[in-house]
């Protein structure tokens, strides 16, 4: 499985997720910087996390509208996995590829520590390594992770399995305990907790690793 | 040409940040505030003269990237 990591100025997971990657994938990913316009046909594009562009404005505001983000939303719309992780959920949700938007943590304390969820949609080409309803542990590091849809958005996500993890408790205010979301066509996931951090006992737990265990399940 | 931009969160969208000042207001004995909603500010100097023209465009940086509509609302005004 070939994959990319888009770089931004203030990403600092963008190497967890490029050992994360080449540890399970057994392939190096290609590191693009947000200067580019366009990259190696890949199978699997990974957003970050990290503070990028410092968070000026909106927390992803700044990388969403970047030069290599065209690119990326054309692949993701053309069906390219495309995952994100903390910032780079944010910067999902900023591009309108994903629905909602992530605000400050409700108890406005930046938030981390291993936290319990559960995988609600076991059937996505990011979970079907996961048993549904399956109980993981994965760290959360974020100030913003308080995700906001209104409520016929949330009806409609819950409804077609958009859901994919959901916090066995409350920890940021997200609306449901709303961990991480796929878009419709199921190509997209964002979430707030990190598996790439989790990939092997050394680091804690490999929880995480079966996500990306599924995208090569799926992708054959 | 000034643009005056204001940003706040929707109505029925918690503000943390507001809640906090609020408390912060009533612990100082501040006893008149019922509510805070925090915001934000952005001045922008046009090139432009052109008062309609200057508006449509505004209201798109707005729509693009000042403002994330799914949670918050703006305010423009020209001067």
């Amino acid at each position: 499985m070939k994959s990319a990591v888009i770089v931004f100025p203030g990403s600092n997971c963008d190497r967890d997720m490029a050992v994360a990657l080449e540890k399970i994938t057994g392939q190096k990913p290609i590191m693009v910087w947000h200067q580019e316009y366009d990259f190696d046909k890949v199978d699997f594009i990974a957003l970050p996390g990290g503070f990028s562009y410092g968070d000026y404005l909106r927390c992803g505001a700044m990388s969403a509208r970047s030069h290599i983000m065209k690119e990326v939303i054309k692949r993701a719309e053309a069906g390219v996995p495309t995952f994100g992780v903390c910032n780079g959920f944010q910067i999902l949700t900023e591009t309108g590829l994903l629905p909602g938007a992530l605000m400050r943590n409700a108890g406005l304390h930046f938030v981390c520590k291993d936290v319990k969820m559960t995988v609600e949609n076991a059937d996505t080409m990011f979970t079907n390594a996961y048993a549904a309803g399956e109980e993981i542990t994965i760290p959360v590091a974020h100030h913003d992770g308080n995700y906001f849809a209104d409520t016929d958005t949330l009806d409609r996500m819950e409804g077609e399995g958009q859901v994919a993890f959901r916090y066995a408790e409350d920890i940021n205010g997200a609306q449901r305990r709303i961990a991480g979301i796929t878009n419709a066509k199921g190509n997209v996931l964002g979430m707030m907790p990190h598996p790439e951090r989790m990939i092997e006992p050394a680091l804690g737990g490999s929880d995480g690793r079966k996500l990306f265990e599924s995208v090569m399940n799926r992708l054959g | 040409m000034k643009a005056r931009i204001h940003v706040t969160l929707k109505n029925g969208v918690l503000d943390p940040q507001g809640k906090a000042i609020e408390h912060a207001l009533g612990n100082m004995g501040f006893d008149g505030v019922e509510a805070a909603r925090q915001g934000k500010y952005i001045e922008l100097d046009l090139k432009s003269t052109d008062r309609a023209a200057a508006e449509k465009e505004v209201d798109e940086m707005c729509r693009k990237l000042l403002a994330n509509t799914v949670i918050e609302n703006y305010s423009i005004e020209l001067e």
